[in-house]
């Protein structure tokens, strides 16, 4: 097991810029993922982690080593494949100690190590499947295994899960977080759904357009995103833009253009907001904060007629129409009756759910 | 963001030779060395041969090959241009009809006649010009067989002159068009048409508006090929006799010992042939409208009319006959005995002999086993060749790889006859690129004749498999702790294993048949086989040069079938 540090990495490819000054540190057995839209460079760091590119500018370090221009074959890193990149005229058990013959590790040894790992990836007896015999669950967890077997200081995953279905992409989630913190392995993931990301990650890295935006726990991502990007790309917000029209002790009092008067926390609020009387300012407000009110008029209360009612059965979610404004909201199906469209309806915005992003 | 990011001494490591950048050129400097030595070095000595006459650089031939006065030259290159732009429309009207109707038609004998279709590809060129005035030529069987039936005092027709070598190429050379136009048939979505249906054209306009702009890649794309070939076509002209083609005008000038005139010519045609290498590489870089659709399902319409079916039933049996009948009169004339067949329409002795000589008798033996010998050491180098520039032309990125990959498509626009000029202008002289030897007169010269003419074909097959190959499948390796040799040992080559055996035996057997630079350089004791059916028909020992060729036939035949097999009929486009 590793750490792994990137220290001011810059990856320039001609005069496209790749990737632009990424700084982390990564924990020795911390599940880390780089998340972010395609073209974000999220992979391309995760390739030269792998030693695939050699970055333009900065170092890499695995603990202590610095490793920034070691080929990939000498680097101990375990990567599983978008398309798994199975060898595909080799046999799963061949495919597997692929990793070990390399290492010219003897007979036995191979054998009861690709045992022991296709049991842990619970493989066992499709040793001599030819890969082409293999659904994509099973070829992934071939590739997976094969990553595995070597012993990697680090496990890079890329986009692993995109080629599976719904169900299966669930499961296999499911299977590759038991598998990390059965073995305590530092694992590098990348993907571009959130939701795989928020669920398995001890920390995340988001990224756009070459740039790291955030890096933190999935809580604070989605809880103090630093600016609207982050916002948005995490989960689902509503996001409003205001005026701030008083500051009264920890409370912030905005304007919306409807003439609506919320008041939010000072302490939500990303080091970016301006929170000053008169300055316009962008809230964001997460659809399953807003709660639908009994009442029309109150504190942090809007009101509108509603635009679209979807009920998915656990949910009932609402568009609702404010002013010029559109605010999504999400509440548990309580067995209460469904509004519909051009119903008018109250909704409530708890204080402690705004988050001024700037 | 965690603290210990402290500077950290990097760690000594060893720098291994293929880690580093400067790697990718370590790989590909021996490739433009070798296209340099083989390819380009000759080709310039040839030009230098064309301008420096008697010690002194001059343009002379050059006046003399464009003067007005003397025309030959002028004429031969007309006649050459001529030829090849009749081939062109014949061979795509035959190609292109012929592609429709077996890919848009369900009608008896169409299975047998699409593979059939093919067969023109299975003849070497002096074979297939062979058999064609066996069939048709003056003292051909067809002739000869109206002759008597209608008791004519001369053959009513017969093959001969520029109709002949018109005829030939059309024959010989619309697999070309038969095959673009197939793939680009079957890459066709039925539903494109019918979508123009639908919004109100008719037939006709389907097909203007439609079907032809689709084909035109296709279709320019073979008649730039089949162009080029006409241009470099030899055997044709030389059994035809007609010696104002270019390639021919080369021989002779050779021959009548005009070497710079040779020179003169060789440089002329070669500068024809790489503009039209160029023009196509140009055009199949700016074609962009293919298939967008996957699993297209042709449909074929049944010809159902009773007189449609015997129509189709009769033209399928006249269509299967003329494919096959230049093999079957090659087989029945590798029977007759030598010197008896003289004014009767069909042989009228038959005999064993020729083949059991062919591996008894020492002199007959003798071609097979050069060829044999000659064309496998070409093949070792066309395969080491080939591989190594079809991985830097597909996995490396590299400067000057646009050159690389012209330099490689080079030797297969350049005409047999000007590779044999070229290598016999370097090679005569001893130098640094052929170790110090004069080559000419030697065995090595035909073995570097056929690697040159030949190499692009493993290059080929090989890239176009690669090509398929995921980059990943290799990163995974050495991610997986594999250095760059062992991945290229363990999954590089055995997954492009296919593609490499397909472009392999391609070569070797074109190498095999290869005639027309073999002719200008072969010396007695290294006579290959085709030069060997050359002579032996000259001599009118028709049996043993029919044998021979069978025996070429058979061996293209078994090649073709198991190159198909290997690379799921991908092969068919290398050739």
């Amino acid at each position: 097991m590793s750490s792994v540090t990137l220290d001011h990495v810059y990856k320039r490819f001609g005069n496209a810029k790749g990737v632009e000054d990424v700084h982390i540190h990564i924990e020795s057995g911390e599940f880390f993922t780089f998340l972010g839209p395609s073209g974000c460079g999220k992979t391309t760091t995760l390739r030269m982690i792998a030693g695939f590119y050699f970055p333009t500018e900065g170092q890499i370090r695995f603990g202590s080593q610095e490793v920034t221009a070691v080929p990939p074959h000498k680097r101990n890193t375990g990567m599983v494949f978008q398309n798994y990149a199975l060898f595909p005229h080799m046999t799963v058990f061949e495919n597997i100690a692929f990793g070990l013959q390399v290492r010219k590790i003897n007979k036995t040894d191979t054998k009861e190590r690709v045992e022991r790992i296709m049991k842990l990836v619970r493989l066992t007896g499709y040793g001599d499947r030819r890969i082409d015999q293999l659904s994509g669950g099973q070829q992934q967890r071939v590739a997976l295994a094969r990553a595995l077997v070597i012993e990697p200081q680090i496990l890079l995953l890329d986009e692993p899960l995109s080629n599976l279905d719904a169900k299966l992409r669930e499961e296999t989630r499911f299977e590759i977080k038991r598998l990390q913190l059965e073995l305590g392995i530092t694992t590098i993931y990348v993907t571009h759904d959130q939701a795989e990301a928020m669920s398995m990650s001890d920390r995340i890295m988001v990224m756009q357009s070459g740039e790291v935006q955030q890096v933190g726990t999935p809580h604070e991502i989605y809880h103090f995103p630093v600016n609207r990007f982050v916002a948005s790309f995490i989960g689902e917000t509503n996001l409003w833009e205001g005026t701030v029209v008083g500051i009264e002790g920890e409370e912030v009092k905005v304007r919306l253009a409807s003439g609506h008067v919320l008041s939010g926390l000072k302490q939500n609020a990303s080091p970016r907001a301006r929170l000053e009387a008169g300055e316009t300012i962008t809230m964001s407000i997460r659809p399953e904060s807003v709660q639908e009110s009994t009442v029309a008029e109150g504190v942090n209360i809007v009101s509108g007629s509603v635009e679209m009612s979807e009920f998915t059965g656990a949910c009932v979610n609402y568009t609702t129409k404010v002013g010029q404004e559109q605010l999504r909201s999400m509440s548990i199906n309580l067995g209460r009756p469904v509004k519909q469209r051009g119903d008018s309806i109250g909704l409530h915005i708890p204080k402690e759910s705004i988050y001024f992003a700037g | 963001m965690k603290a210990d990011l402290q500077q950290v001494p990097a760690l000594a490591r060893r720098k291994s030779i293929t880690s580093s950048p400067a790697f990718v050129y370590v790989l590909v400097s021996p490739l433009f060395l070798i296209l340099l030595a083989y390819v380009i070095y000759p080709l310039f000595e040839t030009f230098i041969a064309s301008i420096n006459v008697d010690e002194q650089i001059t343009w002379k031939n050059y006046t003399r090959f464009f003067s007005l006065e003397h025309t030959a030259n002028l004429e031969a290159l007309w006649t050459s241009i001529y030829i090849s732009i009749l081939s062109v429309i014949s061979c795509g009207i035959v190609g292109v009809a012929m592609a429709f109707l077996l890919e848009r038609y369900e009608f008896p004998g169409r299975k047998i006649l699409s593979v059939l279709a093919l067969v023109p590809m299975a003849l070497p060129p002096l074979i297939g010009v062979l058999s064609f005035t066996f069939l048709y030529g003056e003292s051909g069987i067809f002739p000869r067989m109206f002759k008597e039936l209608f008791d004519l005092a001369q053959v009513p027709f017969s093959l001969k002159g520029f109709w002949g070598v018109v005829v030939v190429h059309a024959f010989t050379m619309y697999p070309y068009f038969f095959m673009t136009a197939t793939a680009a048939i079957k890459g066709l979505d039925p539903s494109l048409e019918e979508a123009a249906a639908s919004l109100g054209a008719n037939r006709f306009t389907v097909w203007r508006r439609v079907i032809l702009p689709m084909l035109t890649p296709a279709i320019v794309a073979s008649s730039l090929l089949v162009f080029m070939i006409s241009m470099a076509s030899y055997t044709a002209p030389l059994i035809f006799g007609i010696d104002r083609t270019m390639t021919m005008q080369i021989y002779l000038s050779r021959t009548n010992g005009d070497l710079d005139m040779a020179a003169t010519q060789s440089t002329i045609l070669s500068i024809v042939s790489i503009a039209f290498l160029l023009i196509m590489r140009w055009y199949q870089g700016a074609r962009n409208y293919q298939n967008l659709s996957k699993g297209v399902s042709v449909h074929r319409t049944e010809i159902k009319s009773k007189a449609g079916r015997y129509v189709t039933i009769v033209l399928s049996f006249i269509g299967t006959i003329i494919l096959m009948l230049p093999i079957l009169v090659l087989v029945l004339i590798s029977f007759s005995v030598d010197g008896t067949w003289t004014v009767q329409i069909l042989p009228p002795q038959y005999t064993m002999s020729h083949y059991i000589d062919l591996f008894t008798d020492s002199k007959t033996w003798r071609p097979i086993a050069n060829s044999l010998q000659l064309s496998a050491i070409a093949s070792i180098g066309i395969v080491l060749f080939g591989v190594a520039a079809a991985y830097s032309m597909v996995r490396l990125k590299f400067r000057g790889k646009t050159l690389l990959d012209v330099l490689i498509m080079l030797p297969w626009a350049l005409p047999g006859t000007v590779v044999a000029v070229n290598l016999i202008a370097a090679f005569s002289q001893p130098n640094v690129f052929s170790f110090g030897q004069v080559l000419i007169g030697t065995f090595w010269i035909i073995p570097l004749a056929y690697f040159v003419r030949h190499l692009p074909l493993v290059f080929r097959s090989t890239s176009a498999t690669m090509m398929q190959m995921d980059p990943s499948v290799e990163e995974a390796a050495r991610n997986l702790g594999a250095s760059w040799w062992y991945s290229f040992r363990r999954v590089v080559f055995p997954m492009a294993l296919g593609g490499i055996l397909a472009g392999t035996l391609l070569a070797f057997v074109q190498c095999i048949g290869e005639f027309v630079a073999s002719i200008l350089i072969f010396t007695p004791r290294t006579t290959p086989l085709s030069v060997a059916v050359f002579q032996r028909m000259y001599n009118f020992e028709f049996g043993t040069a029919c044998a021979y060729g069978v025996l070429q036939i058979v061996v293209i035949i078994i090649v073709l079938f198991i190159s198909r097999k290997l690379s799921g009929d991908k092969a068919g486009t290398a050739v």
